[in-house]
Formats: C-alpha cells, sequence, structure tokens
C-alpha cells in the first residue's frame, strides 16, 4: 500500500468525522430554540448529571485539593514559600483542577452512559421508532441532554471548587499546621471574580462537548452490542481529549494578556 | 393494484438506493390502493426493509419517487415529514419498544408526544389498544423487559395502531414468534387493520403469514419488483422465481450466496 495515499485517506477520514460532528452539533443547538420543548426530559436529565455526579466530582475534588495542598507545600518549602499554598490551591482549583476534574468525571459517567442508552436505542430501532410517532430524536433525545449538562456543569464545578478548597485547608491546617484564619484570609485575598467565573464558563464549554458527543457517537452507533461498546468508548476518549485541548484554548482566551 | 379510478394510497416509481458499492434498490415501481394490504416478500438482504424505511423517510433515497396519495414525499423538509409520518404506524421487528417507559406510556407515545393528548386520556386509549391486543389493563404497569416476545410484538402493534393511522407497516411481524402466536399476531393484524380500514405494508418471510394478512404480493429480487398480483393468485405466478420463493427450494434462479 502507497504510504502517502494511507495517511492521505486517514486525513481525510478526520476530516470527514470532524465535519459530521460539526453538522451534529449545530443541528442540535438549532433544535434548541425551536419548539416543541421537552421541559421533563430535560429536568430528568439534570437530576442525573447534577445530583447523581455529585458523589465522584465531590470526592474526586476533595482528594484533588488535598494533594495540591501537599504537593505545593513540599515544593514551595524548598524556597520557603510556604505561605503561597492557599492561593495555589484556591486558584488551581478554581481557573483550572475544578472544572478539568468534574469534566472528566462527567465524561466518564455521564457522556458513556449517554452513548450506550442512545446508542442502544439505535441499534434495537428505537429511534426509528420516534421518527414513526412523529416526534424528532434530536428535539427528544439530543436537546434535553445537551440542556441539562450545559446548566449542569457550572454547578457540579461550583461545588468541585469549594470541596477542593476545602481538602486544601484540612491539609494545610491538620496536617501541616497552618494557621486556620491566616490560610483563610489568602485564600480570599488573591482570588478575583474572574478566576471563578473563567471556571463555570469553561465548565458550560465541557458540559456542552460531553453531552454532544455523547449523543453523536450513541446516534451514529450501528453493529449491535459491539457497535454500541465502539460508541461508549470514542464518548469517554473523545470527550476527554476535547476537556483538555479546550482547557488549554479558554485558558489561553482568559489569561493570555494578563 | 388498485382500481383504476383511485389515486393509489402509495405509488413508488423508479426508486433507487445503494449503500457504497452495494446496490439494494435499483428501480423499484410499486403502487398500492387505498384499504390494500401488500405483503413485500424477497430473500434476506433483498431490501425490503430498506424500501419501508426510505418510504417513512428515514433512509434517503438516491433518486426516484415516493407519493403519498398524490403528494411527493422525497425532499420533504423535517416538520413536513412529521407532518406526513404521522399518517403512518409501524410494527417493528423487535418491537422497538423504548425501555424507559412503561408499557402503556409506549402505546400512548404517538398520542402524548405526536398529538398532544393529556395523559390521562391517553392512559385510557392505551389501555382501550392493549384490549385490542388481547393484553390486560395491568400489562400496562409492566416495563417492557417483563414482557415475552410474543407480547413484545402485541404492544408494537397496539402502539402502532394506537394513533388511528391510515397506513400501517409490519417488518416481519411473526420472525422469532412460534407457530401459534404467530397465528394470532396475523389475526390481530387483519383484524385491527379491518377495523380501522388502513393500508398496509408488511414484509416477510413466512408464506403462512403472507397468505393471511395479504389482499395483494409483491416480491422483491435483485433491487426490483419482479412480480406483483393478488394473494389468490400467487400459486399461479408463472415467474420461477416467486415459485421457488414460496415453496421454499434450494434450486431455482434465486442462487443463495452460501458463503461470505
Amino acid at each position: 500500500m502507497n504510504p502517502l495515499a494511507a495517511i492521505g485517506r486517514i486525513f481525510l477520514g478526520f476530516l470527514a468525522g470532524a465535519g459530521r460532528i460539526a453538522l451534529f452539533a449545530v443541528t442540535a443547538v438549532s433544535h434548541c430554540v425551536r419548539p416543541p420543548f421537552y421541559p421533563s426530559l430535560v429536568m430528568r436529565q439534570m437530576m442525573d448529571i447534577g445530583y447523581f455526579s455529585l458523589p465522584v466530582v465531590g470526592l474526586t475534588a476533595l482528594f484533588t485539593g488535598m494533594v495540591l495542598a501537599l504537593q505545593s507545600y513540599t515544593g514551595f518549602a524548598r524556597f520557603q514559600a510556604e505561605g503561597a499554598v492557599a492561593t495555589v490551591v484556591v486558584l488551581s482549583m478554581t481557573r483550572e483542577l475544578g472544572p478539568v476534574i468534574a469534566g472528566l468525571m462527567v465524561a466518564g459517567r455521564i457522556g458513556a452512559s449517554m452513548a450506550a442508552e442512545i446508542g442502544t436505542m439505535r441499534v434495537t430501532e428505537q429511534i426509528d421508532a420516534l421518527v414513526t410517532l412523529s416526534t424528532n430524536p434530536f428535539k427528544y433525545l439530543v436537546v434535553p441532554r445537551i440542556v441539562a449538562a450545559v446548566a449542569m456543569l457550572p454547578l457540579l464545578v461550583l461545588v468541585a471548587d469549594i470541596i477542593g478548597v476545602l481538602g486544601g485547608y484540612l491539609v494545610a491546617v491538620y496536617k501541616l499546621n497552618f494557621n486556620m484564619s491566616a490560610y483563610l484570609k489568602q485564600t480570599v485575598d488573591y482570588l478575583q471574580v474572574m478566576d471563578v467565573v473563567s471556571g463555570l464558563v469553561k465548565a458550560s464549554v465541557f458540559g456542552f462537548l460531553i453531552a454532544m458527543l455523547g449523543c453523536f457517537h450513541g446516534y451514529n452507533s450501528g453493529g449491535g452490542a459491539q457497535g454500541v461498546g465502539r460508541a461508549t468508548t470514542n464518548s469517554v476518549v473523545s470527550s476527554s481529549i476535547m476537556i483538555l485541548v479546550l482547557d488549554y484554548m479558554l485558558t489561553e482566551l482568559f489569561f493570555s494578556t494578563r | 393494484m388498485a382500481a383504476m379510478d383511485a389515486p393509489p394510497k402509495i405509488a413508488i416509481a423508479g426508486l433507487r438506493k445503494a449503500f457504497g458499492p452495494k446496490k439494494v434498490l435499483d428501480g423499484v415501481d410499486l403502487s398500492v390502493g387505498k384499504g390494500d394490504s401488500l405483503v413485500v416478500i424477497g430473500g434476506s438482504g433483498t431490501g425490503k426493509s430498506v424500501l419501508l424505511k426510505t418510504i417513512l423517510g428515514l433512509i434517503q433515497p438516491d433518486a426516484g419517487s415516493i407519493r403519498i396519495d398524490g403528494e411527493e414525499t422525497i425532499g420533504m423538509d423535517s416538520s413536513a415529514r412529521e407532518r406526513a409520518n404521522a399518517r403512518f404506524g409501524m410494527l417493528f421487528q423487535g418491537a422497538a419498544l423504548f425501555d424507559s417507559l412503561t408499557v402503556w406510556e409506549n402505546v400512548a407515545f404517538g398520542l402524548i408526544q405526536g398529538r398532544g393528548m393529556a395523559r390521562a386520556e391517553a392512559r385510557r386509549h392505551a389501555i382501550e389498544n392493549l384490549a385490542a391486543v388481547g393484553l390486560r389493563p395491568e400489562v400496562g404497569e409492566l416495563s417492557p423487559a417483563e414482557l415475552s416476545g410474543g407480547m413484545k410484538k402485541r404492544v408494537g402493534l397496539a402502539r402502532a395502531i394506537a394513533t388511528r393511522p391510515e397506513i400501517i407497516f409490519f417488518d416481519e411481524p411473526t420472525t422469532g414468534l412460534d407457530p401459534i402466536m404467530s397465528d394470532v399476531i396475523n389475526d390481530l393484524i387483519v383484524a385491527c387493520t379491518r377495523d380501522l380500514g388502513a393500508t398496509t405494508v408488511s414484509i416477510t418471510h413466512d408464506m403462512q403469514s403472507a397468505r393471511k394478512i395479504a389482499t395483494h404480493v409483491a416480491m422483491l429480487h435483485g433491487g426490483r419488483i419482479i412480480w406483483t398480483g393478488p394473494i389468490s393468485e400467487i400459486d399461479r405466478s408463472g415467474s420461477a422465481h416467486v415459485e421457488q420463493f414460496i415453496h421454499g427450494r434450494a434450486e431455482g434462479p434465486i442462487q443463495m450466496q452460501v458463503r461470505a
């Protein structure tokens, strides 16, 4: 096989895939603003994405904040800069780790479940059945998931930020013997509104990405159980990678001139 | 097959669909008269399901025309398509019941989502439709996972007729069922469609089922309709393909691909 042809084929395949995802996203967004709307389905998805993700997001945020305090302390101690631990923990959590950790956890928990559920509906002809029952599958299946994810991810990230900072506080105060009020003062003093807002905006973008890719891979799944499994894997892998890529791009957008 | 003066309910002309190099439909011409029950027969992989899904707009054809009551449906925008689909009902091969809903919610789905009917009234209609296919009201509270294959088909049939559609499609309605349950489903199909006065198109391999539910038969082979006529004439079709198929003979003009 000609290696150049093989590279060309892979590149064209990549472009075709990206184009299909972009078209899917545009179609989904256009349906978000056109009736009919399904508020009860949106509420159900909000519960699933928001409420039921709280334990996993909270736990990972707690330990992330704890290990962040521990690691930054051991690093900063070499330069006698231990006082910066509180600032590093709060800025890292709100700007980066809160949104990224919550995004990755939700991608694993919710993105996979969306791809599996919609993929199963595809291979068992339930999506075709929706069409024959005069129900647009985009409006019924995709839009509620995207709206709920965009709305709930910022709330999850807000909780993750608070729990992560609490984790750092617990380690700093009870293990590293920081002064309780001095730690809290330093946490608040250097925190700006933009630090939190940028994290929440990232969270909304990640929410859209996770739901859109989960739905895309499920909607286009085929080949029975194996196809659904592949859709689930692709959903988690692609949304995890895209979360990290977009995290860099959004950070560049928010903070590159600062 | 419709009377000459009556316009066909469904008129298909020059319908073509290929998946890559594989031509599945290669110029299908077919018309179904109002109130007729057409059964499309043909071997596995000859494009029977593709034909139904193309009529429903689930698959876009490469060329051709599909007219419902004289109105062209190919190229319709999505809202027009939704309106057109409100006239259809379909029983899927695996019933395609929604796992996340109870049985009565499945049956009432088209009434609630498609017609905007209140849930309480839709529930009453759903129970009536379940009764029409021989299922007790208690079944309505079960989830689809709790049903046997035959019950799923009955629920699928109840869902297909719930909106009182003008046209109903049956995709392999008796596949996977024992002979007695197959006969029960055939009887239900005949009774329900007669009561509704609906036009039906079914696809099946089961000749016993075809003889019971069809008024007309069309045979799909090589991407084209190679024979069509009333069910009463199928044994005198004069087509070697039809003869081989209805008698289930391995020898004949239809060569099954044994090796992949």
